[in-house]
């Protein structure tokens, strides 16, 4: 290829027809559908999220009936956990992100990858089609026998989330063959940037976990069709039974949420610090740790639901070991800083917020971790406060600085790094002002799924809702000004952020269809700023495409 | 709820709730030493090691060994500590003393039931002895619901098909609030009680004049307690109708005909509430009010008469 050809061909302007897109088999423009996708469900769990807030400002009926809000709280859960969280790393700038990181040309089998798209789209139209033969109620937990009384809205949405789970599945499939058989040579396993460690353990959890959806769908249609009695206690079933088989695919969920959430930050933290990630191999090998002991913790759901004391004690037990690496973690990105040459770019300030809630998060995960003291938190407000902490304070504050970070990868834009700053602190506060009440109106005994609830909670339910409102408007403001840099944005250089990792360093801004016009060749890890010490020696931002072979 | 308590928690009103208490609070400080520290260092190094030079690439950090082992170590100890001490906690928690009251508790949708030893049965409030430990069995006889009071720290599922159990000792007399924490439907925000705690003497006699027969229309008001989740007397219109001033009236049903309010129809619409349901109100009222005794049902009838 000439050396013309490559500066105007992109992955974006080579073919601009609807076609091209829908039935592309390159990964980044899957990983830009994928965008498209779980924004327009993290939109619409979020209008949800914000409505529930609304009637939750008075006791009793503000702007919608009892039955309305129940919908709307579980709506907003099945929305927000099954069709924006789980695929939202992984598959968006998993896709995008992770052949340009390891140097490839495209993810192991391209074919899948799209099938992988469809069937995602798929599942969520099922999911939502329980919305169409009745109501979705019960929590986004669908506790039998409740869930099952009240129609078949939860056969759609397991049907559903049983189909997205194989989405999940062949993706988590494809990256586990990317990684192992397409790295460049010399990127070596020590060498191999922390994200795709972190997208690698979670391709793990998503194969091992999501089958088991597959298996409670199986059995509640068995149990709805012909009468065998697993769940329902009409039927002589345990409604118990159905909580187990729930918490062993939603635990492991959880870190199919949160492991790439630390890959992102991770490299956030190296890149913007400019300097090696304190403890890699601990932060690398404890993801892929972090994966396999997620297994074995979903009891500690359940420390009231009537299962045995003994089971609790050792649920509570192993989820102090999980907690350990997790916490180990926090010091070492903190400490990554440590005699680092730190930038606080919009992407660095959402690490740095990731390392605040996410720690209130862990921390409070201790205290529910307790069995005496979980005893009196559980099902309150305090459980819905650390489990935002951890999914939005943890996944989405980190999502949203990868987002920031390769939106100009993506685009070929540089977004206003103005509104950027603002919009994060907006996010970071009214995150805080919105889950922080919780935690206290739920240590003082309120319920959470409460339509209605005793006046003496109404200031923090007040607290929490005007939070939602600033939270709203820093997501909208993002929203607005991510677009604005399609239009006028500044055209983004090759190397923005001064990173040394291959979609950075060896490709062109949007990259090539083809990724590399070279494949290219690495001689140093991802984040050995200090060997490439020429890269930096002018003081301009790095904007020569590195080829290896021929420099 | 009259126990605000301390800013976090309510106060503790049971023989355990003070433990519970110790190691929240223990948890609650030491993790918050831990989170300045991480917060601190990390504004520290924010601002300490801010890029001033676009040229500067800083040379990797040697890592100590020691303070690596230190923070694997310390966070271990830390938890396994609090590991035991929490599941010493538990095991109290979890074992009723031989020599409790006992208390039958019944969960509905969207009700609690609460029957004695004595044979005495009350709706929105229980009535215990302070200072004697308390067994409730409790059991629902639809879906799942959990047995919650914050005063007492104690929290516990019921599942319908088998029973579970939760005790404790109160401490001190008051009214503290009863919850419903298991996602139940509809009306799960108003599945709420009161738990009145009073003296050994007070508890005696409450009992004994519990036991005596009530007339009809006395007895209808005390059952009618289960029902106030979604019926009000005073016209308030709630999930459904209001009770008061229809009898002998005529109710407009949602298939278009209409029915006379009579003795009836209540009785008709407490067994069977799926079959005539009044209009602009949803088929929601459950079916576990037909295990009600005839003498209750007269009781409710008489009451519902009696409304203006």
């Amino acid at each position: 290829m000439s050396e013309s050809a490559s500066g105007t061909i992109n992955y974006l302007s080579h073919d601009k027809s609807i076609k091209s897109w829908l039935l592309t088999l390159d990964h980044k423009r899957i990983g830009i559908m994928y965008l498209i996708a779980v924004s327009l469900a993290f939109l619409a769990g979020g209008i949800l999220a914000l409505l529930v807030r609304i009637e939750l400002m008075a006791p009793g009926e503000t702007i919608m009936s009892a039955d309305a809000y129940n919908q709307a709280f579980t709506l907003h859960a099945v929305l927000m956990i099954f069709t924006f969280i789980i695929p939202a790393v992984p598959a968006v700038m998993g896709n995008f992100v992770l052949p340009l990181q390891i140097g490839a040309k495209d993810v192991a089998f391209p074919r899948l990858n799209l099938a992988s798209f469809y069937i995602y789209v798929l599942g969520a139209l099922i999911a939502l089609g329980a919305l169409l033969v009745g109501r979705v109620d019960g929590g986004w937990t669908f506790y039998t026998p409740y869930s099952t009384s009240v129609g078949d809205g939860i056969l759609f949405v397991t049907t559903g989330v049983f189909v997205m789970g194989f989405s999940s599945i062949l993706t988590g499939l494809n990256f586990i063959v990317t990684v192992h058989k397409m790295r460049a040579p010399g990127l070596t396993w020590n060498r191999l940037p922390l994200f795709i460690w972190s997208i690698y353990a979670t391709a793990i959890v998503q194969v091992l976990a999501t089958p088991v959806i597959g298996i409670t769908m199986l059995l509640l249609f068995l149990e709805k069709f012909l009468h065998i009695g697993i769940f329902d206690p009409a039927l002589g079933g345990d409604p118990v039974l159905f909580q187990h088989f729930f918490w062993f695919y939603s635990h492991p969920a959880v870190y199919i949420m949160i492991l790439p959430a630390f890959g992102i930050v991770s490299d956030l933290m190296g890149t913007f610090s400019r300097h090696q990630v304190s403890g890699y191999k601990f932060v690398a090998l404890s993801s892929v740790a972090i994966a396999f002991l997620g297994f074995l913790v979903w009891g500690h759901h359940m420390f009231v639901s009537g299962q045995s004391a003994t089971s609790s004690v050792v649920f509570s037990l192993i989820t102090y070991l999980i907690g350990i690496p997790t916490g180990v973690k926090v010091i070492n990105w903190v400490s990554t800083m440590y005699k680092g040459s730190v930038q606080l770019k919009t992407p660095m300030l959402y690490a740095i917020a990731f390392l605040f809630t996410f720690s209130i998060g862990g921390f409070t995960g201790i205290m529910l971790g307790v069995l005496a003291i979980d005893i009196h938190l559980h099902d309150t407000y305090f459980v819905v406060a650390h489990f935002h902490y951890v999914m939005m304070g943890g996944n989405v504050i980190a999502a949203l600085g990868g987002l920031h970070y390769w939106w100009p990868k993506m685009t070929g834009k540089m977004f206003n790094e103005k509104l950027g700053k603002i919009a994060a602190g907006l996010v970071f506060f009214g995150f805080n002002l919105t889950f922080f009440p919780q935690f206290i109106m739920g240590a003082q005994g309120m319920p959470r799924r409460y339509y209605d609830y005793l006046p003496e909670f109404q200031g923090y339910h007040l607290l929490s809702t005007y939070g939602s409102w600033v939270l709203g408007a820093g997501l909208f403001l993002i929203l607005g000004y991510l677009i604005a840099s399609l239009v006028n944005g500044k055209k983004a250089g090759l190397n923005p952020w001064g990173a040394l990792t291959l979609e950075w360093t060896h490709t062109t801004t949007p990259p090539h269809p083809h990724n590399f016009l070279e494949t290219p060749i690495v001689t140093r890890g991802a984040y050995d700023f200090h060997l490439a010490k020429d890269l930096f020696a002018s003081g301009e931002e790095v904007s020569e495409v590195v080829t290896s072979t021929t420099h | 709820m009259g126990d605000k308590g301390v800013f976090w928690l309510p106060d503790a009103m049971s023989t355990f709730a003070g433990e519970v208490d110790a190691l929240f609070w223990f948890v609650f400080w030491t993790s918050t030493v831990l989170f300045a520290a991480v917060v601190g260092a990390k504004l520290y190094f924010m601002f300490r090691y801010k890029r001033k030079d676009e040229t500067s690439v800083p040379e990797p950090v040697h890592e100590s060994k020691i303070l690596e082992m230190a923070w694997i170590v310390v966070p271990t100890v830390l938890v396994l500590f609090v590991f035991l001490w929490g599941f010493d906690v538990y095991l109290r928690m979890n074992t009723a003393p031989p020599d409790s009251y006992q208390i039958t508790v019944r969960g509905k949708q969207w009700a609690w039931e609460f029957e004695y030893a004595e044979g005495v049965t009350t709706f929105t409030e229980m009535v215990v002895p302070v200072g004697r430990p308390v067994k409730l069995t409790m059991s629902s006889s639809d879906v799942l619901h959990s047995f919650f009071i914050p005063a007492f720290r104690v929290k516990q599922d019921i599942v319908p098909n088998r029973y579970s159990s939760v005790w404790f000792e109160a401490t001190q007399t008051g009214e503290f609030q009863i919850f419903c924490t298991e996602y139940c439907g509809t009306t799960h925000s108003g599945m709420l009680a009161k738990v009145r705690v009073v003296s050994e003497e007070d508890f005696a006699s409450w009992i004994s004049e519990q036991s005596q027969d009530l007339p009809p229309e006395q007895l209808g008001a005390q059952l009618f307690a289960q029902c106030t989740a979604c019926h009000a007397v005073d016209g308030t219109v709630k999930i459904g109708p209001a009770l008061n001033g229809i009898f002998g009236t005529q109710q407009k049903l949602s298939d278009g005909t209409s029915v006379l309010v009579d003795e009836n129809f209540i009785r008709e619409s407490i067994l069977n509430p799926a079959v005539k349901v009044a209009e602009g109100f949803q088929p929601i009222m459950p079916a576990g009010y037909s295990s009600m005794t005839p003498k209750q049902i007269d009781g409710l009838v008489a009451y519902i008469k009696s409304l203006k």
